[in-house]
């Protein structure tokens, strides 16, 4: 098995709490899929809250924990969107999207199946994230998206610019011809 | 058309005050699905001098939206607009993180967090 490791690869402590979402790819169309995307976001953003209570008499844990909901519902969000765009149509392997909670971050772990053509876009987004600055690269999507049809990339972008996110990416070739990719953000909270 | 209906969310004009209201959740899949919104948000563009964007009952916007946001912008600049309001809440977390980057866009934006 070969495996490439983009980016640092961040671990929790085994006892950590840890939610994971697993679901298989399917036959239905996209369309009718996409607003499970959204129901499963919001689950997660709301699962966390139990671990950022609110104290009425401390606005600012209302804040933090609002904060916190929100973070994990878009990042959850554009990972699953990510998902259900680009994994592997002919494989059969489950997708998966696991929350990991630490004491000073929060780690999302996504994993599907994906083609070589998929992965061949990945590796060159990752040089372009490589080579420039999040930030100047964000404004250079946000100017090109006004002139194409796509939005590519975007969404990994948004994570690290407003939510000061890390991305690592592992790709995984499990047999010949047959890929999975692990995306891990890493969100300090 | 001055109302657009979707599940959970829902963008009206209001032509004599030249706002548009965006309210809900709004995770489209990809600029495709956005093009009924897009077209609103270009129509805004030619109601007068002086529009304005109310983004304050926007709970949720995915990354499709924020890029069919960044083409209006630009839109927007292209036409060389002295003023554009976009209105937020500060209460929406969202929104103060990503619409800040849209003033980058155009520099003539005022944006305003409630």
């Amino acid at each position: 098995m070969v495996v490439e490791y983009y980016g640092a690869q961040v671990g929790l402590p085994v006892m950590s709490e840890r939610l994971i979402l697993s679901f298989s790819p399917g036959q239905l169309p996209l369309k009718q899929r996409w607003r499970n995307n959204g129901l499963s976001a919001d689950f997660m953003g709301d699962y966390v809250t139990a671990f950022f209570p609110r104290d009425d008499g401390e606005p600012s844990t209302a804040r933090r924990q609002a904060e916190i909901k929100g973070a994990v519902t878009y990042i959850a969000n554009e990972l699953l969107e990510n998902a259900m765009k680009y994994h592997d149509e002919s494989s059969t392997a489950l997708i998966e999207l696991t929350l990991e909670m630490g004491e000073d971050k929060l780690i999302f772990r996504l994993r599907h199946a994906v083609t070589i053509a998929r992965l061949a876009v990945l590796r060159e987004f990752i040089a372009r994230l490589t080579a420039s600055d999040a930030d100047t690269l964000y404004m250079e999507q946000l100017e090109e998206n006004a002139m194409s049809a796509q939005s590519s990339g975007l969404g990994l972008l948004t994570m690290i610019n407003d939510y000061n996110a890390d991305i690592a990416w592992q790709f995984e070739s499990v047999a010949e011809m047959n890929w999975c990719v692990g995306t891990q953000v890493c969100m300090p909270i | 058309m001055n109302q657009i209906e979707g599940e959970g969310y829902k963008a009206s004009i209001d032509e004599a005050q030249q706002i548009l209201r965006i309210e809900g959740t709004l995770r489209l899949n990809g600029l495709g699905e956005y093009v009924p919104i897009s077209a609103m948000l270009s129509r805004l563009l030619l109601l007068g001098a002086t529009p304005v964007l109310d983004l304050t009952s926007l709970g949720f916007l995915n990354s499709s939206g924020i890029a069919v946001l960044s083409k209006f912008v630009i839109e927007a600049r292209t036409l060389n607009l002295q003023t554009l309001r976009i209105l937020g809440a500060e209460s929406v977390p969202w929104q103060g993180k990503s619409l800040r980057n849209l003033q980058r866009l155009m520099p003539a934006l005022t944006l305003e967090l409630i």
